[in-house]
């Protein structure tokens, strides 16, 4: 079995979560003998990845990869793959990933299971997926043995990574045929009242369950009586609720604060990704079965509308 | 310009999911299901394109079981001026095999833009639009928050990760996945629902579009996620519970 590996990299530094996927090749070599590829644009990046216990790192220079350009990145991928008829093709589920391996799955005609959480490996490997919001998982696995894969962050440790030594081989990819009709402009921030929620011990996180933005006080009072920032997932952001800049998750930000209070938040995947590093996550939904509770060190099933307010004046009383 | 939204009828956000005895997959049965929200927000993107430019045809397309086109009459109600319901209840356990089929049927016609929300709330890949880029020859971008239509050109605003954005230029056609919240989605009027009915919905069977399902992808089994964590639960009547949070923030945080 032959796998490649792409490791996403910025500025000279490999993407950890490109490191993680690799971790899960290793875990392939053990126990399926695979053969390890690395694939990476820069040559850097290259000598850091020699380092690791895998068959080869795989260079390929071209100045067209030198910035994200999904077509081109697509385009070397597929004469990669003819060239060396890997089994699996993994990532890490990144943003890019997202946004070109889809079209390289339809290139190569294999199917991508994307975001995948782990991975069994038995006789056959099984890739398992969460479904429904997290609700449901599934173990999936490929017949034909052909798929691109990619892992969810945290699926995988870094730590659990066997260092070694491998040789560097240089490959050239003719990307002449590539139109250029995507073109990226340079990235930016939108400062405007940014906060930035990585540096907050507490924070009181709230989500749908709010149900109206008149609630969002009640939320604030919370938070400020236990000097906590205010945060919240997706759903508030996208109601024009609270600033984007206080949303946690995949599109918004990462955080892992000594308690984390969730607070009518069900728990999809892109939020989860965004705080179960959190210390001590406390949760209060009125769903029991809301996925947000596998990941809560205390659970309270409950209404926010009720218990908030009282544990508020509870929390001003002891103030005095 | 003609503009083909993709949408897909899921259970709804407060369903519970049942698995089957043998663990084979869900139970259907009893579940209610609406559009996907996500693919509310790239409807909505289509028709403020209408309105800014009026020799626009929107067209909806949806592939799934029976009662999915009900999603297909909402949006023409919505403002969408025709459907497209392939009829298809196959189980797809990947992306691609489902992009093929929905790619096989637009290709008929010669769309200037897709748009599909970013993912579905069900099988969550998260690739169908980017796919159907692929399949047709189009440009794309995924997790738009913002467009804007220049001459023969889309530019769209990509939200990247950790709070970053990028502007692209791509040229028409394009596939692209829109990020939810860049709009607010209207509701149907009572005149919208009354004039959906005399909108054109074509109808194709699964067996019309020759397209072979190569069963790439098994479903080996469905389950409830195992707990990363052991959970302590706070119960009682409110005071009780109120009582034990602050035990908790006191003595173990200190945040009081």
């Amino acid at each position: 079995m032959k796998i490649l590996v792409y490791i996403q990299s910025a500025e000279e530094k490999i993407n950890p979560i490109s490191l993680e996927s690799l971790a899960s090749a290793q875990q392939l070599k053990k126990e399926k003998s695979a053969q390890i590829h690395a694939v990476t644009f820069s040559s850097d990046i290259a000598n850091k990845l020699s380092q690791y216990d895998i068959d080869s790192v795989i260079h390929v220079n071209d100045n067209n990869l030198q910035e994200y350009s999904p077509l081109h990145y697509i385009e070397t991928f597929n004469q990669l793959s003819s060239e060396l008829n890997p089994d699996l093709i993994i990532f890490g589920h990144t943003y890019e990933t997202r946004d070109w391996v889809p079209r390289l799955s339809a290139r190569l005609d294999i199917p991508f299971l994307s975001d995948c959480v782990g991975m069994s490996v038995n006789d056959t490997i099984s890739y398992t997926r969460s479904l429904y919001q997290n609700k449901i998982n599934t173990d999936l696995s490929i017949p034909s043995g052909s798929a691109i894969i990619s892992f969810q962050s945290g699926a995988y440790k870094v730590d659990s990574l066997k260092q070694g030594s491998c040789n560097v081989e240089q490959m050239n990819v003719d990307l002449s045929s590539v139109e250029n009709k995507i073109v990226n402009e340079e990235k930016f921030k939108e400062t405007d009242g940014a906060i930035d929620l990585s540096a907050a011990d507490f924070i009181v996180s709230i989500g749908r369950g709010i149900a109206k933005e008149e609630n969002i006080p009640m939320a604030k009072e919370l938070a400020d009586l236990i000097g906590a920032q205010l945060a919240s997932s997706r759903p508030v952001v996208d109601s024009g609720w609270l600033n984007h800049s206080l949303q946690i998750g995949s599109s918004g930000q990462i955080v892992s604060p000594k308690l984390y209070f969730a607070l009518g938040i069900s728990g999809a995947i892109q939020h989860s990704v965004g705080m179960k590093g959190s210390g001590c996550i406390m949760v209060i939904n009125k769903d029991a079965n809301a996925p947000i509770f596998e990941i809560a060190d205390y659970g309270i099933v409950g209404d926010i509308m009720e218990i908030v307010p009282k544990l508020s004046s509870a929390i001003k009383e002891i103030n005095g | 310009m003609k503009i083909c939204v993709l949408v897909k009828q899921v259970p709804n956000e407060d369903a519970v999911i049942k698995i089957s005895p043998d663990g084979s997959g869900i139970i259907e049965d009893n579940l209610t299901f609406c559009t996907n929200e996500p693919d509310t927000y790239a409807l909505e993107e289509a028709l403020q394109m209408k309105e800014a430019y009026p020799d626009t045809e929107v067209v909806v397309c949806t592939l799934g079981k029976n009662t999915a086109s009900q999603i297909l009459k909402e949006a023409l109600a919505k403002g969408a001026d025709r459907a497209i319901f392939i009829n298809d209840d196959t189980k797809y356990n990947d992306a691609l095999s489902a992009a093929k089929v929905i790619a096989n049927v637009l290709s008929k016609e010669s769309f200037d833009l897709i748009l599909s929300g970013l993912q579905s709330d069900d099988d969550g890949h998260g690739q169908t639009g980017l796919i159907l880029a692929e399949l047709l020859n189009m440009t794309h971008a995924s997790l738009v928050v913002g467009t804007e239509i220049v001459d023969n050109k889309i530019r769209v605003k990509k939200e990247l990760e950790s709070g970053w954005f990028q502007w692209a230029e791509m040229e028409l056609p394009a596939s692209i996945s829109i990020q939810s919240g860049l709009n607010k989605p209207r509701y149907a009027s009572l005149k919208g629902i009354m004039g959906a009915k005399r909108k054109p919905m074509d109808n194709i069977e699964r067996s019309q579009v020759e397209v072979v399902d190569k069963n790439n992808v098994k479903m080996e089994n469905v389950y409830l996620p195992e707990k990363s964590k052991e959970t302590h639960y706070i119960e009682g009547d409110s005071d009780e519970i109120v009582a034990g949070i602050i035990k908790v923030l006191k003595d173990d945080i200190k945040a009081i």
